[in-house]
């Protein structure tokens, strides 16, 4: 693929499934939960699972896994909250830990038994490791970090698409002759869906026979991070961003101060990480972390695809660059064409004045 | 102690564009390196040979052109190079290569039986990070993702510790080998190779295998049509379908186009508006807290 | 440790044009060679604008038009003296260098460098990428017997190093074999590769197959400071770049990369490049400073060859040919010695610069040898003259009503006012004399 030409499919596909991948039917979402909490990213992807199901006209369900106890119920109640009709439980003290051999061996026979369509899992560490194992076991296709999913009205085929190229193009690929069709897709970057309590749903309990004394893998020991002085960035509704156009080091501090004023964090483009002007955990973007806050504010940010995926959810984004043609514009919400180093601490000054005299 | 070491070479994604003319990926003159992900495993198969003795093979599959990176990783200290090649291995995704590297290790294997297999967390052109746990599952070897420290190896007992970044804190496993790492990035820093790994890299011829002296047994799983998924499209991704709201901007009084601008997002994004109040209001419990505890 | 590894015939310092030339010359002879570069692949630290000399290369290697990636044919010369909005211009095109074969061809430096380099590996040298010497090894008596290089275990020996580092040639400064460069004798030349389609290319040259383009300029350019810039058409590119010496540019306080944007936007630039873009930005020193600041080129065991000896001739734009040339005749002058039985002693090595003397290296830099100093001194040929010019042109091909004969005459006053006719004729003496 060394000369993809772009905006081009490549070729019509033809699906011609084998006689048993036709009964493979339903959307499934696997519930990630280390320690008794589950990741947010399994419910971005239930809400996002529940529209490719009913374009698909199935069942959405859960796949809960861990040791037996109430948390798994509570699990699935919630999964039916966010959306799920259905929900598989496993429950294995063996499964009390994550580890790549159970759950990869529960999961595929879960799969084997009840064949869903579309299988979708978060793009965390441990979905990933889970991901590509149990693909690999089924002998089906896996699309990594996706950014948008949707279905092909024609032929009910899952549309996958991704950056690609280092971030500067997208691509769109699909799963042919295989089932179910696996993608992952990062944490924030689809919304988070309003969970609806009253929602309920069934739940099918899966025997997986797992036996500890099977499995060479031990956990010996599990050092959680300390979260203090970690930068909050996925979860920050205002987040100011800083990228080259600031022209150096110093204007950061622009950035810094906006922030403050505003109660939000800061971030960066890749290519003032590379300059070292900020730590590389405040990386916006495909590579760094995806936001999805209710004001962005991208300052000197020219909008490579690359930052683009880790931003564009934001219901607000502010773009502020020299350059009138910067890529950015085309998907901001407000432009402003200007030196950062002038607009930055205006902006600070406005802001600054509506939450000092707004409200009481 | 025999470790294979997979790895790839990718272009150096910094430098790639877009034609703006033709719309193509433009790979012409982009430096090709080694996945920098993968320097990682190299360093720790590097680090057990120092402690352990025995032997670092490099593998990887791609094109002839690939050959450099694997004498660059010769001239790190690994002690061969392995690069597999084949016109049918053309357009593979990541369950067709895993197949295929994964025939290599296993006759490297028959060679001289395999104890770790290490691989970068990902590569920086794919980013998909399943080829590493591919491998492993075909091989059945016991898989560590995400490795940050090889804690001790035990080869009497024939064990492995590390630690493991999952979310939210590490992981302390212990597995059997033969088993498959996948390094995560930080984990170490790559050697400055001596004077005489370099001389030796240099001479070192890196042995070739097509899909014959790689063992591949089933041709169908190879390339293109070992590939369950296909690329349908490439595209430049579209602008929103309504341009950015220029405020017009004056340097002389730029106070009038930022309070321009909040007026307007105050209206027309009512979910702004709540933020502000809501930082309005954290600021004023902030502050009365701060005033109650004087 | 201090094993050393094993000992070489002769060990070439630096890939590039020099290096390269001299590594082929001697490998394929059968000498034992080893080629070390400090930069990441062959050619990673080369920049040139960058033309092609063929007759330096056909001499190394006869038969390179079958294998070497050449861009374009150069069939069309032109030369622009500027003003701000305009140019005289010269052209010279003639179909006759299309007749096989070519004397000059477009390169892209990248490509040219790692086609050499593959030729230099085919003769049998050993070449070792990453690897960058930081002194010279000496026997008791000061004879240079190797290199120590920058990695554990890195002592190198051969009988004779041939140095061909480039224009900063660390290792010969370091070493004592010759003087850090002057500002005053350097010059910063950058450049851009602009990608267009290779028909736009084309159509706007009107070229056709493998036709190229040079195009020189000087004057309003180069803002007063003894400088030139060049346009040379590639494939599907045109390298586009200007180069000034660095003493002036200290003293004027401006930036190529500013010079470069200027050149970009000159009304008759912009339209050649409109709609391309830039996918390479290079920048570097050339040794400008001619015959009056050759450094000493041979000594014991040692021979400096290319931009590290300083051979470019800065008049014509020459130096890849001039550091080919210069690494082909320290290579046979090796194996002359070799064919003798004789030692690489400064006394033997003398036979290299009597070589020099012999060939276009050292007969060209005499005979502009005082031209650095004139530009230098004279600045009206940089600015006064590049402005009259186009006064005079604009004045001429003007019709406005006023007959020839006055406007030749306003023209004549036009130039007596900046210069008196004293100082128009002594221009034209000195120009004569630095070129004589």
């Amino acid at each position: 693929m060394s000369e993809a030409k772009t905006d081009k499919p490549i070729k019509k596909r033809k699906i011609k499934l084998d006689e048993e991948l036709l009964a493979y039917r339903g959307v499934w979402v696997f519930v990630e939960s280390e320690r008794s909490h589950v990741h947010p990213v399994s419910w971005e992807l239930m809400g996002q699972g529940r529209r490719l199901a009913d374009q698909l006209g199935v069942e959405l369900c859960g796949v809960v896994m861990g040791a037996p106890g109430p948390d798994l119920e509570a699990q699935c109640q919630a999964a039916f909250a966010y959306g799920a009709d259905r929900c598989y439980r496993i429950a294995s003290p063996v499964l009390a830990e994550y580890r790549n051999v159970p759950f990869t061996r529960a999961l595929t026979d879960l799969v084997n038994a009840h064949k869903p369509e579309i299988l979708l899992l978060g793009a965390t560490t441990l979905g990933r490791d889970l991901a590509g194992s149990v693909a690999t076991t089924l002998k089906t296709g896996l699309t990594a970090d996706c950014t948008e999913l949707a279905i092909d009205p024609e032929d009910r085929c899952l549309l996958s698409t991704r950056p690609t190229f280092g971030g500067s193009l997208l691509c769109t690929i699909v799963t042919l002759n295989y089932r179910p069709q696996m993608a992952t897709v990062r944490h924030r970057v689809m919304p988070m869906p309003d969970p609806q309590p009253e929602r309920t749903g069934l739940i099918v309990d899966f025997e997986a026979g797992l036996i500890e004394t099977d499995i060479v893998t031990k956990v010996l020991e599990f050092i959680p991070d300390d979260q203090r002085d970690k930068p909050q960035l996925p979860y920050a509704e205002i987040v100011v961003s800083g990228g080259k156009g600031l022209g150096k080091a110093e204007n950061f501090k622009h950035v810094w101060d906006l922030a403050k004023v505003l109660g939000g964090e800061v971030g960066a483009s890749r290519a003032a990480i590379h300059a070292g002007w900020i730590s590389a955990d405040r990386q916006v973007g495909q590579t760094g972390k995806t936001v999805r806050p209710a004001l962005y504010i991208a300052a000197g940010i020219s909008g490579a695809i690359q930052h683009r995926v880790g931003m564009e959810g934001a219901d607000c984004i502010i773009a502020i660059n020299n350059d009138p043609n910067a890529p950015i514009f085309d998907f901001a919400h407000y432009a402003i064409v200007g030196d950062c180093n002038q607009v930055l601490p205006a902006l600070g000054r406005t802001f600054a004045g509506y939450l000092a005299h707004q409200g009481s | 102690m025999h470790i294979v070491v997979c790895i790839k070479q990718v272009p150096d994604s910094a430098q790639i564009r877009v034609h703006p003319v033709t719309n193509t990926i433009m790979r012409q003159g982009v430096p090709a390196i080694i996945n920098p992900y993968d320097l990682f495993a190299i360093e720790a198969a590097l680090a057990l040979k120092d402690q352990f003795g025995g032997k670092v093979t490099v593998l990887t599959m791609g094109p002839p052109q690939a050959e450099p990176a694997l004498k660059k990783a010769l001239s790190f200290g690994c002690d061969e190079a392995v690069l597999v090649t084949d016109k049918l291995f053309a357009g593979a995704d990541t369950l067709a290569t895993s197949y295929v590297l994964a025939s290599a290790i296993k006759t490297l294997h028959q060679e001289t039986p395999v104890d770790l297999v290490f691989t970068g967390k990902q590569t920086i052109d794919g980013d998909t990070a399943q080829v590493g746990p591919g491998i492993a599952k075909r091989l059945e070897l016991e898989l560590l993702t995400y490795v940050s420290r090889i804690v001790s190896v035990d080869q009497a007992a024939n064990s492995i510790r590390v630690e493991r970044r999952a979310e939210g804190g590490v992981q302390v496993l212990e597995t059997r080998l033969p088993a498959l790492i996948t390094m995560l990035e930080g984990s170490n820093e790559i050697r400055f190779g001596s004077a005489p790994d370099m001389f030796r890299a240099a001479r070192a011829e890196v042995r070739v295998w097509d899909r014959n002296a790689a063992g591949i047994e089933d041709i169908k799983k190879v390339g293109l049509k070992g590939s369950p998924t296909i690329v349908s499209r490439v595209f430049v991704p579209s602008p929103r379908a309504q341009k950015a709201q220029q405020i017009e901007f004056d340097a002389a009084n730029p106070e009038a186009a930022t309070q321009a601008l909040l007026d307007k997002v105050l209206v027309e994004i009512p979910k702004v508006k709540k933020q502000l109040d809501q930082t309005r209001d954290n600021k004023r419990a902030s502050r009365t807290a701060g005033e109650r505890h004087e | 440790m201090t094993q050393n590894i094993e000992k070489f015939d002769v060990i070439v310092v630096g890939a590039g044009p020099a290096g390269n030339a001299a590594a082929y010359t001697l490998a394929k002879a059968g000498k034992k060679v080893l080629q070390l570069e400090r930069g990441e692949y062959p050619g990673s630290k080369n920049v040139q604008g960058a033309i092609l000399y063929a007759d330096a290369l056909e001499k190394i290697i006869p038969d390179f038009r079958d294998s070497a990636p050449l861009e374009r044919t150069v069939i069309e010369q032109r030369m622009w003296v500027m003003e701000d909005e305009s140019y005289v211009g010269t052209t010279f095109r003639s179909d006759r260098f299309n007749q096989m074969p070519g004397n000059r061809y477009t390169i892209i430096r990248a490509r040219f460098d790692k086609w050499f380099s593959e030729q230099v590996q085919k003769a049998g040298a050993l070449v070792i990428c990453e690897m960058t010497v930081i002194a010279l090894l000496r026997d008791a008596a000061g004879k240079v017997i190797g290199v120590e290089v920058d990695r554990e275990d890195g002592k190198i020996y051969a009988d004779t190093v041939i140095l061909a580092d480039g224009v900063n040639s660390l290792v010969a400064s370091r070493a004592g074999l010759r003087d850090d460069i002057k500002p005053a004798a350097v010059a910063l030349a950058v450049k851009e590769t602009i990608f267009l389609p290779k028909e736009t290319v084309e159509a706007r040259f009107n070229l056709k197959g493998s036709e190229g383009v040079v195009i020189e300029m000087l004057g309003s350019i180069s803002q007063g400071m003894a400088g030139t810039a060049f346009l040379y058409t590639n494939k599907d590119s045109i390298s586009l770049g200007i180069g000034c010496m660095l003493s002036d540019m200290k003293a004027q306080n401006t930036t190529p990369a500013e010079l470069l944007e200027k050149l970009k936007q000159h009304p008759s630039v912009a339209p050649l490049i409109a709609g391309g873009e830039t996918r390479e930005y290079a920048a570097h020193l050339i040794p400008e400073g001619g015959y009056h600041a050759l450094p000493e080129l041979y000594g014991e065991g040692w021979l400096l060859v290319g931009d590290s000896a300083g051979f470019v001739n800065a008049v014509h734009r020459e130096g890849s040919n001039l550091a080919m040339t210069s690494g082909r005749l320290a290579a046979e002058t090796l194996l002359e010695l070799g064919e003798k039985g004789l030692p690489s002693t400064a006394a033997n090595l003398a036979r290299y610069k009597a070589r020099l003397e012999d060939s276009i290296v050292l007969k060209d830099l005499k005979k502009y040898r005082n031209i650095p100093d004139t530009l230098h001194s004279q600045r009206q040929f940089l600015s006064d003259y590049p402005a009259l010019l186009n006064g005079a042109a604009h004045e001429f091909f003007t019709v406005d009503g006023q007959d020839k004969a006055t406007k030749e005459k306003a023209i004549f006053n036009a130039f007596r006012e900046r210069r008196s006719l004293l100082g128009l004729l002594g221009d034209a003496y000195r120009l004569w004399r630095a070129t004589r």
